[in-house]
């Protein structure tokens, strides 16, 4: 225990820095595939027919092994191969392919009956959609929400392979020196990030959905 | 024979399902267990197959005591059938009906063959035997639980409200296959439903069921019309008591007039000449009344034609000859013309009744009930909810059992 | 093939100073790149038996498990909670971390065919525990839920009808459980395909990933660097989709058809009885007044 506090304190620097990139390389890629998946799964609950086939790309985009976007995203986007700017385009496709599925399981799930009651009372398509389906959809995109963040912070490290400067680099450090120290640290970082994400995620579907109590596990 | 003694259920945490209960329900006959929720009707049910195990108290399976047997061999031997089927939908019918048997260790082939067998009995056309569950109605459903829980042959069925999850169509259909069934199988059957009338329908004996677990009275259909034990039971077996319990009574000899009949394509104006009071009984080649012709209402011009379905009038129900009072008061009641049609067993038209001619019956039997008991009275302590044979048993003398 | 292109290592134009992707479908078309002992074709199918070795014993673990689980209803929260919590933890901070902790300790020097080299069993060992432990949570997880989504009354009969506790498990949990069964395993092949090339990271241990580890020691090369590692990207990109399809329609065979939906037009196969008598009479009868036994009570 002393000893992490202790490799930590004389590499603060460095790894503060790791840590902030890690983190937003998680979360930008959260926050915008979540912004592509809404009008996208919307469109497959709104439109029945367009729900196989952008469940089949989300399912086949996902399927690409994280690795592989890594690498191929220098070549089409011309970035360098450390470019951070990779690994955050890639995880917003994963979170994306993620969350299309859930926006549009979300919004379907929405009770028909509550639908037609709200529609008698005069609500408009757009304030159907902002103030009846989205927050009654919560939940279910909440949850999927937490899926995509924790393989979000997962795959962040993965980018160590090709030596993406992050906190997983606290892996490489570990293995390259020989001790154990570094990689001890790096596990339970990425563990508290996990458990962090999660619980703001947890809270944020709380104070938007009020009604319910958060989905377990 | 399935016997209670003093059978108790206590969960932890204090509630008590079951208090005290002790029963006997007789070999080959229906006994319904019937009451409120939280009466405890279906824990007692769970507790004959060990589904659930009693806090205290025995129950005795033809002497043994369930508790000594092993719980699978012991649901071997019983049928169980319940109220959403539980049927397996990765198998089809016929691998669902098979299950026992296979279970029992009988070869394929001739678990496949009664499968087939007991399809047929409970009603359903071989065609639903490669079908899954899925596939079928909810009455459809029901039939083939039904028919899995008699593969095995056991000498026992146990059924927790298997029909009422079905709409009362359907539902009575399922009613009169596990009749059917019963008149040809005769299996020692406890059957759990919340529903008063289905259980005085179908059961030979009726337990009725206190909220907190405890019996409230166990007695024949008609005694428990006629003789409720206390409040909650004449609360629970509902308002009607009177006109229910006359499905119970044998209409006996009733005075039957006799009717001039018009033949179904026979000319109009036969119907016109033969008909009384306005109104000519129309019956098919075999006899069988068909429906009533108002003759009144025949235009002259149309007299020319002849007599067509059209025309019929359709209001009135049957009553056979050696039915319930409660069908000819019915069928007298329903009838357009005012005069109840009573057919013969084989449905070949007997004669007709009129209401007060019903009435009459029914008051003189119960004047004959009255002294009965009185007399009874005289000879006896009067002790409620005692079961036993009494003067309403004429039905069973009949063989009609139910309205 | 001229040779002198493939041995030219000056970057081609471009900003980010790598091989364009253009040098990918010349990578693909040299005969040598597949061939032999660090060739595409030897690391491929060093990729799919470890994928299968992987995936049958962590199914093996983790499907009694589950039905364990999902039958008993205890221990989801103990053993389910830990198992998705080790999700959190990165597959390559976990593999560096047993490498240095386990493998000093593994003796054995002698490798396998061509598929576990020789003196690399001592990280052999770490890589596919940690991809084990990556499949067996899916698995377990969705094993758990199919059970408990069943619905209660099939057990319920299954149970009352006289079948003992094992056979309740795998005469009707499992199959009903299937759909949900194979979902899982679905999701973790793909893991298992993607991150063995993560696994890669320890040092002789084979599979797709060693193209794209090494690659990344010369980027420039356009024989070992840059279309290389993208080479053996889009080959795991094409063995992951593969996988996805041929697990998709080993679901459509194994899972009971009344449990999808998919009921097909055969002809019955069920041969009729001789009709029952009562059959016709009531078929043909053509009463028009009801019997009174069908008025519903009053």
């Amino acid at each position: 225990m002393g000893a992490l506090w202790h490799y930590f304190l004389s590499n603060r620097q460095q790894v503060q820095g790791w840590a902030i990139t890690t983190i937003w390389l998680a979360a930008v890629p959260l926050a915008a595939g979540l912004a592509l998946a809404l009008p996208a799964g919307w469109a497959a609950s709104r439109f029945r027919w367009s729900y196989p086939p952008l469940v089949s790309l989300a399912g086949a985009l996902y399927t690409i092994p994280s690795l592989v976007l890594f690498l191929l995203l220098p070549g089409i986007l011309g970035t360098g191969i450390l470019d951070t700017l990779n690994v955050a385009v890639a995880l917003t496709v994963y979170t994306f392919a993620l969350l299309v599925r859930a926006v549009a399981d979300g919004l379907s799930a929405v009770n028909a009956d509550t639908l037609s009651a709200a529609s008698a009372m005069g609500y408009t398509g757009r304030q159907l959609l902002i103030g009846v389906q989205l927050p009654l959809a919560v939940p279910v995109i909440g949850s999927g929400l937490r899926v995509a963040a924790v393989a979000n912070l997962s795959l962040v490290s993965v980018a160590s392979i090709i030596g993406t400067s992050q906190l997983g680099q606290l892996f490489i450090t570990g293995s390259s020196l020989g001790i154990l120290t570094p990689i001890v640290l790096g596990l339970i970082c990425f563990v508290i990030l996990a458990l962090c994400f999660d619980l703001v995620i947890r809270l944020a579907m709380r104070v938007l959905a009020p009604w319910r109590r958060a989905v377990p596990g | 024979m399935i016997r209670f003694d003093s059978v108790t259920k206590r969960y932890a945490g204090g509630t008590v399902a079951v208090r005290d209960f002790s029963l006997e329900a007789p070999s080959g006959q229906i006994t319904v267990l019937v009451g409120p929720s939280g009466c405890g009707k279906t824990t007692t049910l769970r507790m004959i197959n060990r589904m659930i195990d009693p806090t205290s108290g025995r129950i005795l399976l033809n002497d043994r005591d369930v508790a000594t047997l092993r719980p699978f061999e012991l649901r071997r031997g019983i049928g169980y059938v319940i109220q959403q089927g539980g049927l397996f939908p990765h198998k089809t019918v016929i691998g669902n009906i098979e299950t026992v048997p296979l279970l029992l260790g009988q070869d394929r082939r001739r678990a496949q063959a009664r499968a087939l067998e007991l399809l047929d009995r409970v009603g359903l056309p071989a065609e639903v035997a490669g079908r899954y569950p899925a596939q079928l109605s909810g009455g459809q459903q029901q039939r083939v639980g039904v028919a899995r829980a008699l593969a095995g042959d056991p000498p026992v069925m146990l059924m927790d409200e298997p029909f009422s999850a079905v709409d009362p169509v359907v539902r009575a259909q399922l009613q009169e296959v596990l009749v059917r069934l019963q008149g040809d199988l005769g299996k020692t059957i406890v059957f759990v439903t919340h529903d008063i009338d289905e259980a005085i329908k179908l059961g030979d004996q009726i337990a009725v069921m206190r909220p907190g677990g405890t019996l409230a009275q166990f007695a024949r259909p008609p005694e428990l019309l006629s003789r409720p034990a206390d409040a909650f039971v004449a609360g629970f077996v509902g308002r009607d008591r009177g006109y229910r319990a006359l499905g119970f009574a044998a209409a006996g000899a009733l005075p039957l007039a006799p009717e001039r009949t018009v033949r179904l394509g026979g000319p109009l104006k036969a119907a016109r000449d033969r008909g009384a009071d306005g109104w000519a009984l129309v019956v098919d080649d075999r006899e069988h009344p068909l429906g009533w012709l108002a003759t009144g209402e025949v235009p002259d011009a149309a007299l020319g034609g002849d007599v067509e379905t059209g025309l019929l009038s359709l209001g009135g129900t049957l009553a056979t000859e050696a039915g319930t009072l409660r069908e000819a008061l019915d069928a007298a009641l329903s009838s357009p013309s005012g005069r109840g049609v009573i057919v013969h067993p084989d449905g070949r038209f007997a004669g007709t009744v009129t209401a007060s001619q019903v009435l009459t019956a029914i008051e003189s039997r119960a004047a004959r009930l009255r002294q009965q008991a009185v007399h009874d009275a005289g000879k006896q302590p009067a002790g409620p909810g005692r079961s036993g044979r009494s003067a309403d048993d004429d039905v069973a003398a009949t063989g009609i059992g139910r309205t | 093939m001229i040779p002198g292109l493939l041995s030219r290592t000056t970057p081609d134009p471009g900003d980010n100073g790598l091989p364009g992707l253009h040098r990918v479908p010349i990578w693909f078309n040299d005969p040598l790149n597949w061939k032999g002992p660090d060739g595409l074709l030897a690391y491929t199918s060093e990729h799919i038996v470890y994928t299968i070795v992987v995936l049958a014993v962590a199914m093996v673990i983790a499907v009694p498990l589950g039905l364990l689980i999902g039958h008993t209803g205890r221990g989801s929260a103990a053993i389910g909670g830990s198992v998705n919590a080790l999700r959190a933890v990165p597959p390559l901070g976990l593999l560096i971390l047993l490498i240095a902790v386990i493998s000093p300790h593994i003796h054995i020097t002698q490798g396998f065919t061509y598929l576990i080299a020789r003196g690399s069993v001592p990280y052999f060992i770490p890589a596919m525990a940690v991809l084990l432990v990556l499949a067996i949570s899916p698995i377990l997880t969705s094993t758990y839920a199919g059970v408990q989504a069943i619905d209660p009354a099939v057990r319920d009969a299954a149970r009352g009808m006289g079948m003992r506790p094992v056979q309740v498990v795998t005469r009707v949990e499992f199959p009903n459980a299937l759909p949900l069964i194979m979902s899982g395993m679905r999701s973790a092949t793909l893991q298992v395909i993607a991150t063995m090339t993560v696994a890669a990271y320890a040092p002789l241990v084979g599979g797709i990933g060693r193209l794209i580890v090494d690659g990344d020691q010369d980027l420039t090369s356009l024989r070992y660097g840059y279309p290389a590692m993208v080479a053996g990207g889009i080959t795991v990109a094409v063995l992951a989709l593969a996988a996805e399809g041929l697990l998709a329609l080993l679901q459509r065979r194994v899972v009971s058809r009344g449990i999808t939906g998919r009921y097909s037009t055969r002809r019955e196969k069920y041969e009729r009885h001789p009709p029952a008598a009562s059959r016709g009479a009531r078929a043909g009868s053509a009463r028009r007044m009801r019997r009174s036994g069908q008025l519903s009570h009053t």
